[in-house]
């Protein structure tokens, strides 16, 4: 009888092959699972190390095996890490309890990526539709501050930034943000990117518009707006996704520079970014401090970098027979 | 042919008016406090805030404050408060030891991922590509300065291997010029070649169903001169344009992170600096100078597409 | 006369990630020396696949290819790798079928030419360059001195298939795969290829596979017209056996879809309704069945490629009487 080809949805096709790639889903699962981690933060500092992120216990004593230990040796030295429900990862300098810090360091660092992404997304999502359906003077004029914000250094620009807001915040209209806000980082960072992902989201835009399906939707009398939301946004949503997936990578890995710096996050705030500076100041006596936060850092941006790729893979259809060289 | 670089020089003069304007707003304009305060830098009292005032003339319209900032930068006169010192002669000074780091790096990485991409994309599937995927995947997850700072750890103060950072200048003594250099070119260069040995491996996949791929396979010619002049050949393109970004970004402040940890004495180390002290005036500078490298390198790698690519080289003659 | 290319029961399958694609499937033909063979069908006949495999570029690790091909006495199916591909550009040489990007855009016209020399013969570069001049100039490309240190994208469409044609060419081959060679050209470009295939054919008795989609290709340049169908030749006879005494309901549909000068102008053009078949999972029957007028209760069983004419060079794969389709047709 007669076999015919079935019509599938290109969104089944897509979970389909997302399913088949294993290790992807593995390192999406590690990443939910790294925010869940730190999500937990205020439930391990309350019921098993009893201390919060900030506090000093410079001078403090704890008992490990029946002797009491100082939490700071007088030479300096903080505690190491050990089988315990305080100070699992050992202390810092200032007797913070470090796995205390490192989780509620973690839930700084992955709020800032994740909401400077939506950030990004938002307006690159925005310029690139506006640049591309209606080019004429509105891409010129949005393509040129695209290309000179793209011209700058990433790193410097944020360090431009965060340096120049961080002493009296920003003030706009009726909006007032401390200089020693989340939100400054989150706009430095979030900004930053945008012509990244303006730029491809445009010629995507460029290109979907002179589809037929755009000319029947304008025929129709559809309204720009309409026809922005309804028709084209639904085809870039692919490209939107694994975009915004990378970008929450990028966005730790600057913040984390920026905060290395001194021009990200600041104090009393911690995030992985800040405790690796704070334990590079002890790293030749104690390089737990500066190991621990780098290495959370990297599981989460692998398991981001890993899972975007098996996205990207899974949403961009290539073709079914390929011969294999 | 030079019609086009006049174009594009004419177009980086632009870019770079409109960056000088921007850096003007984001140091002076934006932020929400007294800007001589803010250039006076953390150490300030009311006679150098005063004293900063005159000198920028942050009392005249904001135009003239521009054109005063923009003199100072150029005729090299602009000069940290903080430190006392001239900034056009720190970064100048600075600079041998950026671009031995970088230019190194850049060398390194660059043969790296040649060498990675190309081996994953013609063993596409297999263990090599695997491995090497990984190894390029965990690459680009790790902040450069925390790998600074474990392979200073591991490899300097255990092992004992390497020199704990610091720069030797080249005339000095050539060989603990690399030798000290050697770290620090392996930090800047993973990140790198992590990523572009992605592209170039993903370039060749694409390449290798292209049809003039097919056709060279129906010469007759070995797999491995299909591999290398036809595939490679056209998927490096692309690399290069990636490539000449990247360098003028790196040279431009990216790498600031390296610098400071190895301790090497470059612009990006007297930028480090200046951010702890909130010291703007050398920012300002560094950041100026990383944008206009970065605008230099993006038309240098425009003008070099053409010269790669001749189906733009050649302008719009009809085919005949 | 003995053949030059004799293909057997060649069976070519893919796998991908839906599974097994049974490209081709069991297809035997033969081509004389200086004969032009048309293989014609629509996309998904297998026609290209067919092509493809004979000069072995669908040799991979998720192909698997059974079957022979035999050339000058060698079945190149089982050739290994290297001695297949002193047989490629040098005895067989294949022309795709589109000139714009089956050239690379890197490099100049002459150097691509001169590879393929340099590729099978020991000479310099200069010589090898001076011979694709020549060559260039025997396939009608005026000012060739000039001409060869042009890139590809500065020629024109018909300029540049006669390119890949001389590039074919270079060595001499006694088989010419040409794959759809006309089909991404302009009508008045796709004549004066056709004339110049046409000479080459008979100037050097070049044998000549030509892959098609268009009857109108087909009626000026073929002597002997193979028609595929689902992966499955289903007729194989003369040109003028084809056009004047089809046996196949497909070949039918595919004459009655073309407006023919020498008949009286039809109501309609007839249409073959339908979709072809898969070919992940073939129809165990004739796989034309379902798409076909005619069909009866034999057609679940899968017809065999036979002559049923008594005519031993006409071959077709339908179950109906010579008296049926006469009546049919």
């Amino acid at each position: 009888m007669l076999a015919t080809v079935q019509g599938r949805s290109p969104w089944f096709l897509a979970w389909e092959r997302l399913r088949r790639n294993k290790v992807a889903l593995a390192f999406g699962v590690l990443f939910v699972l790294l925010v869940l981690f730190c999500l937990a933060a205020p439930l391990w500092a309350d019921h098993v190390a009893h201390t919060g992120p900030n506090q000093n216990h410079i001078t403090d004593k704890i008992v490990i095996d029946g002797q009491q230990t100082y939490v700071v040796s007088p030479d300096g030295t903080p505690l190491g890490p050990g089988l315990r429900g305080r100070y699992l990862l050992g202390a810092d300098q200032n007797g913070r309890d470090v796995m205390v810090r490192l989780m509620y360091g973690g839930r700084t660092s992955i709020y800032i990526g994740v909401l400077a992404a939506v950030i990004t997304t938002v307006f690159a999502v925005v310029i690139g539709m506006l640049s591309g359906y209606y080019r004429g003077w509105i891409d010129s004029v949005l393509s040129r501050i695209m290309d000179v914000v793209w011209a700058f250094p990433v790193l410097l620009l944020g360090i431009a930034l965060g340096t120049t807001l961080a002493l009296g915040g920003i003030s706009i209209g009726g909006l007032q943000v401390a200089g020693d806000s989340l939100w400054i980082p989150i706009l430095i960072i979030g900004l930053v990117y945008v012509p990244y992902m303006a730029r491809p989201v445009r010629g995507e835009i460029l290109a979907l518009r002179e589809k037929e399906f755009v000319e029947a939707a304008v025929a129709q009398g559809k309204g720009p707006v309409r026809i922005m939301v309804s028709e084209l946004l639904p085809n870039i949503i692919s490209t939107i996704i694994v975009f915004f997936t990378l970008n929450i990578a990028n966005n730790m890995l600057l913040e984390s520079a920026l905060s290395f710096l001194g021009a990200g996050v600041r104090p009393p705030n911690a995030s992985w970014g800040t405790m690796i500076a704070d334990g590079y100041q002890t790293i030749y006596t104690a390089p737990h401090l500066t190991i621990v936060p780098g290495l959370m850092i990297v599981l989460t941006v692998l398991s981001l970098n890993v899972f975007g790729d098996g996205l990207r893979d899974a949403l961009d259809p290539r073709a079914k027979i390929r011969l294999e060289h | 042919m030079l019609r086009f670089a006049a174009r594009r020089l004419i177009g980086m003069i632009a870019v770079l008016f409109a960056i000088s304007v921007i850096v003007f707003l984001i140091f002076n304009v934006i932020p929400n406090s007294d800007p001589a305060a803010r250039i006076a830098g953390r150490n300030a009292n009311p006679t150098l805030i005063a004293r900063v005032s005159a000198d920028l003339g942050l009392d005249r319209p904001l135009p003239v404050q521009y054109l005063t900032m923009m003199k100072q930068i150029f005729t090299g006169e602009l000069t940290s408060y903080a430190t006392d010192q001239n900034v056009a002669d720190q970064i100048w000074r600075g600079l041998p030891a950026t671009l031995s780091l970088t230019i190194g790096a850049a060398v390194l990485w660059m043969a790296l991922a040649i060498w990675f991409g190309y081996l994953s994309a013609v063993r596409a599937g297999g263990f090599t590509d695997r491995a090497l995927t990984i190894l390029a995947l965990v690459g680009i997850s790790m902040p450069v300065f925390w790998l600074a700072a474990i392979l200073l750890y591991f490899l300097s103060f255990k092992a004992q291997l390497f020199p704990t950072g610091s720069y030797v200048p080249l005339t000095d003594d050539p060989v603990q010029w690399a030798y000290h250099l050697i770290l620090p070119w392996f930090t800047l260069a993973v990140l790198y070649v992590g990523f572009y040995s992605r592209v170039l491996r993903s370039n060749m996949l694409d390449s290798m169903n292209e049809d003039y791929v097919r056709t060279a396979r129906a010469k007759g010619i070995s797999e491995r001169q299909v591999r290398i002049r036809h595939v490679l050949r056209n998927s490096m393109i692309p690399i290069v344009t990636l490539f000449g970004l990247d360098f003028g970004a790196v040279v431009g402040g990216g790498a600031i992170l390296t610098e400071t940890v190895f301790n090497i004495n470059g612009v990006g180390l007297y930028a480090g600096q200046a951010i702890g002290k909130l010291d703007l005036p050398p920012l300002m500078a560094v950041t100026m100078f990383g944008a206009f490298f970065i605008v230099l390198f993006n038309t240098i790698v425009d003008i070099l597409y053409a010269v790669l690519d001749p189906r733009i080289r050649l302008g719009e003659a009809a085919p005949v | 006369m003995s053949p030059i290319l004799t293909v057997r029961d060649l069976q070519v399958s893919f796998r991908t990630d839906d599974g097994v694609v049974h490209a081709v499937d069991g297809v035997s033909f033969e081509v004389s020396p200086g004969e032009v063979v048309a293989v014609v069908g629509e996309s998904g006949s297998g026609k290209s696949v067919t092509a493809q495999t004979l000069i072995g570029l669908t040799r991979a690790p998720n192909s698997k290819i059974t079957g022979s091909v035999m050339f000058e006495g060698a079945d190149l199916i089982e050739l290994p790798d290297d001695q297949f591909r002193a047989v490629r550009g040098e005895h067989i040489a294949m022309v795709f079928q589109d000139p714009m990007t089956s050239l690379n855009p890197v490099y100049r016209v002459g150097d691509q030419i001169a590879e393929m020399i340099r590729a099978h013969r020991d000479v310099s570069k200069a010589e090898a360059l001076s011979r694709s001049v020549d060559l260039l100039r025997s396939v009608g490309i005026p000012n060739p001195e000039r001409r060869v240190r042009d890139y590809p994208h500065e020629f024109s469409g018909g300029m540049r298939q006669r390119v890949m044609i001389a590039m074919a060419l270079a060595l001499d081959p006694e088989v010419l795969i040409a794959d759809e060679p006309t089909t991404a050209l302009d009508v008045t470009i796709q004549a004066q290829i056709l004339r110049l295939l046409d000479n080459l054919n008979r100037d050097r008795n070049l044998s000549v596979v030509l892959i098609t989609h268009d009857l109108g290709v087909v009626a000026e340049l073929a002597d002997r017209v193979v028609v595929m169908y689902g992966g499955q030749i289903v007729e194989d006879a003369t040109l003028d056996e084809i056009f004047y005494n089809p046996q196949h309901p497909y070949t039918w549909g595919l004459l009655g879809s073309i407006a023919r000068l020498d008949e009286p102008r039809p109501e309609r053009l007839t249409q073959i309704v339908g979709q072809p078949p898969s070919l992940l999972n073939p129809p165990t029957g004739c796989r034309f069945a379902a798409r076909c007028k005619y069909a009866f209760d034999k057609c679940t069983q899968p017809p065999a490629l036979e002559a049923r004419l008594g005519d031993a060079t006409h071959l077709d794969r339908c179950w109906l009487t010579p008296a049926e389709k006469l009546e049919s047709r």
